[in-house]
């Protein structure tokens, strides 16, 4: 389904390069997690996938079932499948939560041909999603992610992937500021999501997401490269022993 | 003066390039740059005591206006042009316009709606104003009712009809253009008018009470709640002309009344000057809602053309409890100085001032109110949202001042800028004057730029750009926007959409 090869990426401002030839394979249907230190290239990866300014391309290729997604704008990559839960969702002060969802879904309705969703349909699908991830009404009202919590602010998240429908979901640190009830609520959303279509990247610092959300693929990421990949014991083994021993492996 | 205080913010660098284009685009989108092809009478280039003469003599009025209206003349010819608004614009020749313009076939005074034109008609039907007496379906979900809205439309120099005049008059509201009131109530026009803005007011002010030619005049009696919303449209269709049109609002004791004033003009190479004045008298537990919705022509992207709209808003809270509320959208216009403002002079009198001005390419908005707390107790509330794009230059000039009657007074101001792009500005002046001890002034101004995280934000979601950035700038305005009678809420947030999208061609 995605299909990243030898992916180069450097800022834009300081020509520091950041990705250094990443491949990287995810079936559909599959859950793939992406783990590494700080500073490896994790978020960039997702940041480029989307469509995020400020990065070069200099080299290499990311498809989205065949489809070039490096040359599209970001609302294009959205309505072709591919879906990125925020590490630090954005506040749009003065924008109700619920104006927001259906201008996005009916935007994406729009460019892939679709008729937009009545009022009434769309308020009955997303009254029924959100309850699955325990947002009420009252924060439906609010302002996108303004005064949101941590927690509030993840669960929002998968509930545009919820009503997006994406084929490609990326999750950047979706655990991160979240306690054990809030994670799992997170990440029994994201099961629900499981499907045969349909594709995951989780990129993550810990172990613990990925008690919730099974990888069926776990790869480490350091200095802007893949370095190792294997199945969930991968992740285990990260969780006790760092990453110093993978790193020294490679080098 | 108290405190003066003024900041001027630059924007940094790293504003998405396509955001800022996008903007540019929007330029020589103006929806209403049409113009109606009608023959038009025009008095003579240039201003005089004749032209002042003829004027009067047109409209029919009664010795003691055509005294009113050259004294004023008088007056004027011997003020100077303010200069002192943060506003950059060649010298206007006042001898280079025509002060009355008329479309021929209102010579035959047209005594009902089925009388007019059908050209003209057909003008405000292309500008979506029901000049047919049909209840008016509000777009608004949740809101199935019908309402309806009584029309004035005023086109260059005079009003060519006024909707649902018979049904006004069976609650007693009078509702008709002002040359209608001069003739048929001398006695009511004459008590109010120049009472709020005197004749002395300001250059632009005076110069109104010389040549202005039409306008609204609404009455309201004791105790009437207006049984619909009444509006006014402002057409300037005429080239090199001047509109200089004059509304008058009388509430009386406990009654109330919401107006709306909506205003285009063609796409004209040429600058057109429209000098307003705007006079509302609240009694007693009366309360006012005035909304604007100002989409004069703008400009293009150079500045060449648009209109140089130079008004002057007041109401007078002269009764006790009595309430204005003036709320405007600000899209158009090549220069925009324009301050509704509220003398609070009734003891526990309120005055309300919610605005968006949006300013784009080479537009210049100096606008804002004054808050004159002359009673106890009274309170006022402003509310100024700036949007500024291209090379834009926004400012909010506001003024508070609690005399020292003014006991136990209060006023919250809150004002917001947001700026699109790297090139455009905005500022805050606000002027605050406390003359007494037990008042209480707060001011609170913020200044942003569209982020380029929430746009990214936005269409990592779907949405295009120019959706995104519509998006934002509504949420922006949302405070604004819900002060706006639901009718026109609608409207002026898909006007403010079409102000930075540029989507409408």
């Amino acid at each position: 389904m995605l299909e990243i090869k030898n992916l180069h990426v450097k800022l834009e401002e300081d020509d520091k390069v950041i990705l250094k030839g990443v491949d990287l394979t995810v079936e559909a249907g599959k859950v793939h997690a992406i783990m590494g230190p700080n500073g490896s290239g994790k978020s960039t990866l997702s940041y480029v996938l989307s469509g995020r300014d400020g990065y070069e391309v200099t080299d290499g290729s990311a498809t989205l079932d065949g489809v070039e997604l490096l040359e599209m704008e970001p609302e294009e990559r959205a309505a072709a499948g591919l879906f990125l839960a925020f590490q630090y969702p954005v506040e749009i002060p003065g924008v109700g939560n619920m104006t927001f969802l259906r201008t996005a879904v009916n935007a994406q309705r729009k460019a892939r041909g679709e008729a937009e969703l009545s009022a009434g349909d769309f308020l009955k699908i997303v009254r029924e999603k959100a309850k699955a991830l325990k947002i009420d009404a009252e924060m439906m009202k609010r302002p996108v992610n303004v005064g949101f919590s941590g927690g509030e602010k993840k669960r929002n998240e998968i509930l545009q992937m919820a009503m997006l429908e994406p084929k490609m979901c990326i999750l950047d640190e979706t655990d991160s500021g979240l306690d054990v009830d809030a994670m799992k609520l997170v990440a029994d959303g994201v099961n629900a999501l499981r499907s045969e279509g349909r594709a995951f990247l989780v990129i993550t610092h810990y172990q613990r997401l990925l008690d919730h959300i099974k990888p069926d693929v776990v790869h480490i990421m350091a200095d802007g490269r893949i370095i190792k990949t294997g199945g969930p014991e991968l992740a285990l083994e990260v969780e006790n022993n760092g990453y110093a021993n993978l790193l020294a492996e490679v080098q | 003066m108290g405190l003066e205080t003024e900041d001027q913010i630059e924007v940094r660098d790293g504003v998405d390039r396509e955001t800022i284009e996008t903007v540019q685009a929007m330029a020589g989108k103006y929806k209403h740059g049409w113009e109606t092809e009608i023959e038009t009478e025009y008095a003579p280039k240039g201003l005089n005591e004749d032209i002042v003469r003829l004027i009067s003599e047109k409209n029919g009025e009664p010795q003691w206006m055509l005294d009113w209206r050259l004294a004023a003349f008088a007056r004027w010819q011997k003020m100077e042009e303010p200069r002192w608004a943060m506003l950059n614009y060649p010298e206007i020749d006042y001898q280079d316009q025509y002060y009355y313009a008329k479309p021929k076939s209102m010579d035959a005074k047209p005594k009902s709606l089925d009388e007019v034109d059908p050209k003209l008609l057909a003008t405000y039907e292309k500008l979506g104003i029901p000049l047919k007496e049909q209840m008016l379906l509000a777009g608004v979900e949740g809101s199935d009712e019908p309402r309806k809205v009584a029309v004035d439309a005023v086109f260059d120099s005079v009003s060519v009809g006024t909707t649902f005049k018979e049904e006004l008059r069976k609650a007693g509201v009078i509702f008709c253009s002002i040359s209608e009131a001069i003739r048929e109530y001398p006695d009511l026009v004459q008590k109010y008018l120049g009472s709020v803005v005197p004749q002395s007011d300001n250059f632009f002010a005076t110069l109104n009470c010389a040549v202005f030619s039409d306008g609204s005049f609404v009455y309201i009696p004791e105790g009437t709640r207006c049984p619909m919303e009444l509006s006014t449209y402002f057409r300037i269709n005429a080239e090199n002309t001047g509109q200089f049109e004059r509304t008058l609002i009388v509430a009386e004791k406990g009654s109330y009344v919401s107006y709306l004033e909506g205003c285009t003009a063609p796409k004209r190479d040429t600058h057109q000057l429209h000098a307003a004045v705007v006079e509302i008298v609240i009694l007693d537990d009366a309360e006012v809602k005035y909304s604007t919705v100002q989409n004069w022509y703008p400009g293009d992207e150079d500045g060449k053309g648009g209109i140089y709209n130079f008004v002057t808003k007041r109401a007078d809270c002269r009764g006790a409890r009595s309430k204005v509320m003036w709320t405007q959208v600000e899209t158009g216009s090549a220069i925009t100085w324009k301050y509704p403002s509220c003398i609070l002079r009734g003891e526990e009198s309120q005055g309300e001032f919610y605005s968006i001005a949006i300013a784009n390419n080479a537009q210049q908005a100096d606008t804002g109110t004054k808050m004159v707390h002359l009673g106890k107790n009274t309170k006022s509330r402003i509310v100024s949202k700036g949007i500024s794009a291209g090379r834009a230059q926004n400012t909010y000039r506001g003024l508070v001042t609690m005399h020292p009657k003014a006991l136990n007074s209060r006023n919250y101001t809150q004002c917001d800028s947001l700026l699109i792009g790297d090139k455009c500005g905005a500022h805050t002046v606000p002027y605050i004057e406390v003359k007494n001890n037990s008042s209480r002034v707060e001011h609170e101004a913020t200044t942003s730029k569209v982020d380029d995280d929430q746009l990214f934000y936005c269409r990592s979601r779907g949405m295009d750009e120019e959706e995104a950035v519509a998006l934002v700038v509504n949420g922006f305005c949302k405070e604004v926007l819900q002060a706006l009678p639901m009718e026109f809420a609608m409207e002026a947030q898909s006007l403010v959409a079409i102000s930075l999208e540029g989507s409408v061609g």
